[in-house]
């Protein structure tokens, strides 16, 4: 099954569930027209919130910059005396 | 078992002079007990990495270093296409040139393989251990909004879509690549998800990530759009 359709199939579940409770009324009319609403912002909001946490926490590794340094003079060192041309300095 | 798996490693340049003779080094140095080649696939760099790609022949042996250059710039999918046409191994690697992806990573990727038998193996950046360095904020933020919009639209499965340093099963890769129909990076999107759609073995070990060292990074503005393309492409064929 194609990813869409699945989402889809979500999607007209949770409509279909709304339906229901606008048919029951087991909650007031008014509230449940605006279920809707409250499910978007609440999307929205596990967006924000999602990308907020990962940014603060974004692995970062400054060290692994300085490993690489050292590693980049090391290569320099073996592969230019054996005839490969790895630029001056 | 070890010693009856080969691993080839593609590796397309263009334009890496410098950064492929150092990576051939680290490669070298960090995989000492393992049978493998490097195979360079280069697009017709003016800079003459294919000069330098002769001189590391010199040095580790043509047997171990295989240039397979094309004429021209013809993107990232078909290079590895390419590249695997050309390898012996049973699993291939697949890694960037510009020393973001650091050679020392490949016997995790390996041992990982091994002890789970995974037929994919991806360097994830967004674990622990895992890393980032030299993005600003921006870049940051444009990574984390493009990792949670594939998160919650496409469930793939992995942490790190957008990675490319991976190991694969020889017949996965081939299988994959002659399904996959994106460019750039949102290729590397596409094959990870469709792996994970065709319920292929996925397994993920930590990198960090050192955006590029010498020569310039390849990301613009108009990725973004690519990338939203790319996330729509997937979500009706996959």
């Amino acid at each position: 099954m194609k990813h869409i359709v699945k989402i889809m199939t979500l999607l007209v579940a949770i409509s279909a569930l709304w339906g229901g409770l606008l048919q029951i009324s087991m909650v007031p009319r008014s509230h449940a027209l605006l279920l809707p609403i409250y499910f978007v912002v609440c999307l929205g909001c596990y967006g924000l919130l999602m990308v907020g946490v990962g940014l603060m926490q974004f692995p970062t590794c400054p060290q692994e910059a300085v490993l690489l340094q050292q590693d980049i003079i090391e290569a320099k060192k073996y592969l230019k005396p054996r005839g490969v041309d790895v630029g001056s300095d | 078992m070890e010693d009856k798996n080969k691993y080839s490693i593609i590796i397309p340049t263009y334009n890496e002079r410098l950064n492929i003779a150092l990576i051939v080094y680290l490669v070298f140095k960090h995989l000492r007990d393992v049978d493998f080649e490097i195979i360079v696939v280069d697009d017709g760099s003016p800079d003459g990495t294919q000069e330098i790609v002769k001189q590391l022949q010199q040095v580790y042996g043509e047997d171990r270093i295989l240039l397979r250059a094309r004429p021209k710039k013809l993107g990232l999918g078909t290079a590895y296409s390419h590249g695997v046409k050309h390898a012996s191994g049973n699993f291939v690697v697949i890694m960037d040139a510009d020393l973001s992806h650091h050679p020392k990573y490949l016997p995790s990727f390996i041992k990982k393989q091994l002890e789970t038998g995974a037929s994919i193996v991806t360097g994830t950046r967004y674990v622990k251990d895992g890393g980032v360095h030299g993005w600003n904020l921006m870049r940051k933020l444009t990574s984390r909004g493009a990792n949670v919009l594939a998160q919650t639209l496409l469930w793939p499965g992995v942490s790190d879509l957008t990675g490319s340093f991976r190991l694969y099963r020889k017949s996965v890769l081939e299988d994959l690549i002659s399904s996959c129909v994106s460019k750039g990076y949102v290729f590397q999107m596409e094959m990870i998800v469709r792996a994970s759609r065709k319920g292929y073995h996925i397994e993920e070990v930590p990198i960090t990530f050192v955006d590029r060292v010498y020569g310039s990074s390849k990301l613009g503005g108009s990725e973004i759009v690519e990338y939203l393309k790319g996330l729509v492409y997937l979500l009706v064929t996959t």
